[in-house]
């Protein structure tokens, strides 16, 4: 197994609260990893320092052997790193067509282009056209981003986090509110491009049919720390994890 | 020559005065409402209009004329906000100060309308005039006044907001405004409250500028910049930090206009940008 | 409206290049100011509309640009040297303060911007030696447009001042047009419509961000450049921040969201003003209405307003 991605006593503290409290992570390329926990626990966070929304106040990260850990953001995506949101960070005045386009362009170095029409970039064109099909928003495509059902939105946002083909993907809450068809498309693209792609997934869910139907490996934060990290057999049997986990017992009923 | 810079420095603590007045209303409705008013300045040189037409038009003593003068752009700020600040509250920055700038073109123009555009000196009041001697050299007791005035000021601002009911409503609503209306806070009139009271403390620094400077068309527009800049330094929505933004722009200019006068205007952005670099919120900002 | 708007452009073109055959010379000049005017404004629509930045101190450029060139000028008469003199210079200007102002956003960086706008203001007005102080650069010729040993043309001609302007403004606009539609144009627009997303499609913000403010430096350079020769003074209120706020408002009236608003823009302001000022010399009062108007009623502008109330209505009839 690869190491994709490995933090190295990863500390963040927002005044006296220990939001990441010496956290070391790795993660191995081609796997998919839940990061789970009650609300407080300091996965968004998590996730906020790896990708470069916010910087630690001490440690490491290291991406394939490189340490990245105050890079900026679009550094980091181009160094193959990319990200959903829970609260949706989608175009609202462009079309779905554009909010695919600037990725896709950025991607193929095309955004400093300034004479040439943006839509005269046949293989933008149909990169976007292939990842429009992906998440089945074909039909939506000319519609302002803003006026999408909340589902739809969703779904352009994982697209836009997919656009720049990125080797780690960290999602966040993917399919909150979502319809059950639209959670089935969600998750075999999850699926497709783990499989064709050997992407990288690192999940943020609540949901824990999904957590433990697709997880290679679940990660369970408490207050900031690591506090069970293994398959979802181990996590299952965990005894520190069902006490946080405390009255919902009925997640870890096997079906 | 270090006798010449204190004093330069006492003539720059009362020019503070008035960028305090200025500045603190900006601040106070920036930081309740969530306006940046570029209007504000128009107010101050209408309330030196007033004050000059009731004390030297129409004869009537000083002190009351300055009151009149308060209370006559008071009326005019809730007339403002009532009917058109109170709708811009939800915009973004740029239609504010948009909108802000129209009001500008407008009271410029009506001010030339109405008085002419020709720059008017009134006189002093008489219990006000003469000097006193300062390090040797002869100090407009007006000056002193002015410091006096900006003190008590300053001083009526923070017992208004920390001991008055009103100045509690202000402050719950300046740091959670949904907050303190689920609570029963009339916002509205509260706000609306909040502008009179900005607009008076705009009106309060021209007026009291009458006798030591010009009345004339676009007064105010000279000094909002450096009423922003102040905002700026001190922090947006933070009385203290536009006394002591004041205090440092008012003095530093004066210095300014003494050894470097070709970038006077220069030294307060220089801060500013300064500022910016090293506590972008403001020296007092959060 | 699509098939209607080429035509409308092919129009306006032919109009404004045979205007010399049928007018006087004020409506030339007046035109000349329209063309500053918008290419002024097209340039500050790119920093607001597209990328969402308010610049307050476009005017300290466009200074820049005037002044420049009026320097070059009096030294040798060539007006294509003291074009693209103005214009780079108010570009470069831009690039060294925009590395500073585009580190901020919002309300900071508008402040950054007045403040420098501000500070160019001062110098003009300061700096005896090099400006002329408060009674500016006298004495600009309106140099003949030539490349030594090719060709040269007078330009004492307002006519012949008007084709050099209307054809290099032509071509500005042309060239923003590109840019709007381009892929630089569109990652403007995500930087406006959404920060954090943008910097999640690889984008370097700050870079772009730059970029655009340079461009819009340039545009006001070269808007400014147009002006000494037209007026053969250059005097320091152009560099102060009211004049700043005139792009902004052309570009409110017209339309923030739209390309042609600024253009639109300007043509109203010029008109309006022409107007009024024949019944009364207080025309501000009647503009800043209109323009609390705009942004109480109709945020949108007018060409905004033409393209959604006016054209559906003539359609059904």
């Amino acid at each position: 197994m690869q190491e994709l991605l490995r933090t190295e006593k990863l500390r963040k503290y927002f005044g006296v609260v220990s939001a990441a409290d010496d956290v070391n992570l790795t993660l191995y390329k081609g796997s998919l990893t839940s990061v789970i926990g009650p609300n407080g626990a300091g996965k968004t966070t998590l996730i906020n320092l790896l990708t470069g929304n916010i910087l630690p106040d001490s440690g490491k990260v290291f991406f394939n052997g490189e340490e990245i850990t105050r890079l900026p953001i679009h550094k980091r995506v181009k160094k193959g790193i990319c990200r959903s949101f829970q609260i949706m960070n989608i175009f609202p005045k462009l079309s779905v067509y554009e909010n695919l386009q600037i990725p896709i362009l950025s991607y193929l170095n095309r955004s400093m282009s300034f004479y040439r029409p943006a839509h005269s970039h046949a293989d933008a064109n149909e990169l976007v056209d292939q990842l429009l099909q992906e998440i089945g928003l074909t039909d939506k495509k000319d519609l302002p981003a803003g006026t999408l059902s909340h589902g739809d939105q969703r779904l352009l946002e994982i697209g836009l986090a997919m656009a720049p083909e990125p080797k780690l993907l960290f999602l966040d809450e993917p399919t909150a509110g979502m319809n059950p068809v639209e959670r089935v498309r969600v998750l075999e693209n999850i699926r497709r491009l783990s499989i064709e792609k050997e992407s990288t997934f690192v999940i943020v869910e609540h949901d824990m049919d999904i957590v433990f139907s697709l997880s290679d490996r679940i990660v369970v934060l408490h207050r900031g720390q690591i506090l069970a990290d293994g398959t979802p057999e181990e996590i299952r049997q965990n005894e520190d994890v069902r006490k946080v986990y405390l009255g919902e017992e009925i997640f870890w009923e096997k079906k | 020559m270090l006798e010449k810079l204190v004093f330069q420095g006492l003539i720059g603590l009362s020019f503070s005065m008035y960028l305090w007045l200025l500045a603190a209303g900006l601040t106070l409705v920036f930081g309740v409402l969530g306006v940046l008013n570029f209007a504000h300045g128009s107010l101050f040189m209408l309330g030196a209009y007033a004050a000059f037409t009731f004390y030297e038009k129409l004869n009537i003593n000083f002190g009351l004329s300055i009151l009149l003068s308060l209370i006559s752009v008071g009326i005019i700020g809730a007339i403002l906000e009532r009917f058109f600040i109170r709708r811009i509250y939800d915009l973004d920055l740029p239609y504010q100060l948009i909108l802000t700038f129209g009001f500008i073109l407008i009271f410029d123009d009506l001010v030339k309308m109405v008085w002419g555009g020709v720059a008017m000196i009134p006189p002093m009041p008489g219990f006000l005039e003469g000097n006193i001697t300062v390090l040797g050299r002869p100090y407009p007791f007006y000056n002193i006044f002015i410091i006096f005035a900006g003190l008590a000021v300053a001083l009526a601002l923070y017992l208004i907001l920390e001991k008055t009911w009103w100045g509690r409503m202000i402050r719950a609503s300046a740091s959670d405004r949904e907050m303190a209306g689920a609570i029963g806070i009339n916002i509205p009139f509260l706000f609306t409250t909040v502008f009179v009271l900005s607009a008076m403390l705009a009106a309060l620094g021209g007026a009291l500028g009458t006798p030591v400077r010009v009345v004339a068309p676009g007064i105010g527009t000279a000094m909002i910049i450096q009423a922003f800049v102040i905002t700026v330094i001190g922090g947006l929505g933070n009385l203290k930090g536009a006394f002591i933004g004041a205090l440092i722009v008012g003095i530093l200019t004066s210095f300014g206009i003494l050894l470097f006068p070709i970038f006077e205007l220069f030294i307060i952005f220089v801060v500013m940008t300064i500022v910016l670099l090293i506590k972008p919120e403001g020296l007092f900002g959060k | 409206m699509t098939k209607l708007k080429p035509l409308l452009l092919i129009a306006l073109i032919l109009f404004l290049l045979f205007l010399p055959a049928f007018s006087g010379k004020y409506l030339l000049y007046m035109t000349i100011h329209i063309l500053i005017l918008s290419v002024f404004a097209l340039g500050f629509n790119l920093l607001l509309g597209y990328t969402g930045l308010l610049s307050f101190g476009q005017a300290g450029f466009f200074a820049i640009g005037s002044y420049a060139c009026a320097k070059i000028l009096l030294v040798i008469p060539s007006l294509l040297l003291g074009t693209i003199s103005g214009t780079l210079a108010g570009g470069i200007a831009a690039l060294i303060l925009g590395y500073l102002c585009v580190r901020y956003t919002r309300i900071y960086f508008s402040m950054l911007t007045l403040s420098f706008g501000m500070m160019i203001y001062s110098l003009a007005w300061k700096w005896r030696e090099v400006t002329g102080g408060d009674d500016g650069l006298a004495g600009i010729p309106r140099a003949p447009l030539e490349i030594p040993g090719i060709f040269s043309i007078n330009m004492s001609p307002m006519g012949n001042y008007y084709y050099f302007v209307l054809i290099v403004s032509l071509i500005a606009i042309f060239l923003i047009h590109r840019m709007v539609h381009s892929p630089f144009g569109l990652t403007l627009k995500g930087i406006r419509d959404s920060e954090n997303r943008v910097a999640f499609a690889g984008v370097s913000i700050r870079n772009y961000r730059l970029l655009s403010f340079t461009i819009a430096g340039l545009y006001a350079g070269l808007a400014g450049s147009f002006l000494p020769p037209l007026e053969n003074t250059v005097t320091p209120p152009i560099a102060h921040w009211t004049h700043s706020a005139e792009p902004v408002m052309v570009t409110l009236l017209g339309g923030i969201h739209t390309f042609s608003g600024p253009i639109v823009g300007s043509i109203l302001f010029y008109i309006i003003k022409d107007i009024i000022v024949r019944f009364t010399q207080y025309w501000l009062i009647l503009f800043g209405s209109i323009v609390i108007f705009l942004v109480l009623v109709f945020r949108g502008g007018v060409v905004i307003f033409f393209t959604e109330k006016i054209l559906p209505w003539v359609k059904r009839r």
